[in-house]
């Protein structure tokens, strides 16, 4: 079984239009939505709910007031300022470390479970998706997005599929390093604007820091030729294939206020064209 | 005034509504809180006249002091210390750098040591001055950086916080104690779906905010009939326009080359004033 993550730095680039039709072409697939805090995939894909979890991420501290003797001591050293100067939690702030349940000189403070989000396992169309979503403000993205991992891969398993693409989200930090440990390859779907370029450097640099194999798509290239051109050099003198060179075209926000990938809506476009032999060549690349 | 710039969805708009804006109100304090992806500085081509690091602490533990017995591996929620009959070992980029494990360890084998994570730079070009973090690649923690952004914030100032893209701790971390937050969205599903998930973190944090349409005319209606149910202003709307896409591409703030939207920026600036 193999994983493709799909990532790009810079946020709304193209990734999840283009995850959601890798999962039409791949057919037998599973897709992962691992944007656990803004996942938009289901909007394209429809899935059918078959299994839901509670997932419990981070504890969180509760103070007992009538124990509490307002020593301040719980606040004087907590890491993430969560106790607020009455002396009461700030659970988004909270952390769940437990450093004030073992400071507290009377153990008024103890740590509770919360439910920080809610993971599905669903069926679509073209096979079956791993989902999730995080309750609204909770921490630990990247935890859930290892479970929606794990979901993804049982799934696979079970259904002999061959292939598990994933969805990740913007930026570089916990939960996009969640989401591409020990996957096959991650394509890095970039824009030509100096924002994309530069995030795309970074998003490669972190691919490369984690040994995982990187291919580049350019979304949307013919808004700015000039810097096409410079992505198209700089991944040459890096070594990396570009795989996909994809034009503008509003198709791709009239399928999506549709609620239908690209490639359903518009089969014969351009940029369906590309997408289908961009999925070609990973698929080879990855088998 | 603090006046931070979210999105939910990633690439609505949230680096071009933070640009233009400071550029159009005199002096002003632009904070980059995304400090995954620190997109500011292109568009400004700032002065860079200082680079600070950033740490966080990690446990060092002294094994001609520990006893191997695990006190600290129980407390830790975070699996970062592991230990076994004979040795601890420790998982820096699962540590959350709460320091709990040094309180609890009865050897005091436990020492929290500095761990480079990234660095702040400060730059500065005419009335603006501008602060960003760059986390390092391939560490996992953007929160301590932008605490560290954060410290920059002169509150007798005009600020404005750029906020990373998502819902979640980067995002809260950012928008936390901001006295207005400026929601970027684009008029699509999901621009939208990611709209109503920021909107209720706002809510339960507390925070004034209103909506700034971008790439209006593309997608359908959804957002605006959202946020007329719901009460919501649309404080500004940016059409799309090739000419805005391609200037943004080249990293050339818009309004300094279509003038009418530095007044625009301005009303906005001013009439979030009046809001808060």
């Amino acid at each position: 079984m193999k994983q493709l993550t799909i990532l790009s730095g810079k946020g709304g680039t193209g990734k999840t239009s283009i995850t959601a039709c890798f999962a039409v072409l791949a057919k037998n697939a599973v897709v992962a939505d691992c944007d656990v805090d803004a996942p938009d995939l289901h909007m394209l894909l429809h899935p059918e709910v078959i299994e839901t979890q509670q997932f419990k991420g981070a504890k969180v501290a509760v103070i007992n007031e009538e124990k509490c003797v307002k020593c301040g001591l719980c606040k004087e050293k907590c890491a993430f300022d969560a106790i607020t100067n009455d002396l009461k939690v700030d659970a988004i702030a909270c952390e769940g470390c437990g450093v004030c349940t073992v400071v507290c000189p009377v153990n008024a403070v103890e740590l509770v479970e919360r439910i920080s989000g809610t993971a599905y396992i669903s069926k679509i169309k073209y096979g079956y998706m791993a989902h999730a979503l995080l309750n609204p403000g909770e921490s630990n993205s990247g935890r859930l997005v290892t479970l929606v991992r794990q979901n993804a891969k049982t799934t696979a398993q079970k259904e002999k599929s061959d292939i598990i693409i994933i969805d990740g989200s913007p930026g570089i930090g916990c939960p996009v390093i969640a989401s591409i440990t020990g996957v096959d390859a991650a394509l890095v779907v970039t824009e030509p604007t100096l924002s994309g370029i530069h995030d795309l450097k970074r998003a490669l640099k972190l691919l490369d820091h984690f040994k995982v194999v990187s291919f580049v798509c350019i979304n949307m290239y013919d808004v700015n030729v000039d810097n096409t051109n410079k992505i198209l050099s700089f991944c040459k003198e890096n070594g990396t294939e570009v795989v996909g060179i994809i034009p503008f075209d509003p198709v791709v926000t009239e399928s999506m206020v549709n609620g239908k990938t690209v490639i359903e809506y518009s089969p014969e476009s351009g940029v369906s064209k590309e997408i289908e032999s961009m999925w070609n060549k990973l698929y080879k690349r990855l088998l | 005034m603090i006046i931070s710039v979210a999105s939910g969805k990633g690439g609505t708009g949230k680096t071009l509504v933070s640009v233009n804006m400071s550029l159009s109100i005199g002096k002003v304090q632009l904070l980059d809180c995304d400090v995954e992806e620190p997109n500011d500085h292109l568009l400004l081509n700032p002065r860079i006249y200082k680079t600070e690091p950033v740490y966080n602490l990690i446990p060092r533990i002294d094994e001609e002091l520990c006893t191997h017995c695990g006190t600290c591996s129980k407390f830790c929620q975070f699996n970062a210390i592991f230990v076994s009959s004979d040795q601890a070992l420790l998982f820096p980029e699962m540590c959350v750098s709460c320091g709990g494990c040094a309180i609890v360890c009865p050897e005091k084998a436990i020492t929290l040591e500095k761990h480079k994570i990234g660095v702040i730079k400060f730059g500065s070009v005419e009335n603006l001055a501008l602060v960003y973090g760059e986390l390092e690649v391939g560490k996992p923690m953007a929160v301590p950086i932008i605490k560290a952004v954060k410290k920059q914030i002169e509150r007798s100032e005009n600020v404005i916080l750029d906020s990373p893209p998502g819902t979640s701790c980067p995002f809260v971390e950012t928008v936390r104690d901001s006295d207005f937050c400026l929601l970027v969205t684009e008029p699509t599903p999901f621009g939208l779906h990611d709209l109503k998930i920021s909107i209720e973190v706002l809510r339960r944090i507390g925070i004034p905010f209103g909506v700034v349409v971008n790439r209006a005319g593309v997608g359908d209606k959804k957002v605006y009939e959202y946020c007329e149910q719901e009460n919501i202003r649309i404080l500004l709307e940016i059409p799309y326009q090739r000419r805005i896409a391609e200037l943004y591409s080249k990293g050339i703030p818009f309004s300094s080359e279509m003038m009418e939207w530095e007044e625009k920026f301005r009303a906005l600036h001013k009439k979030i004033a009046e809001l808060t």
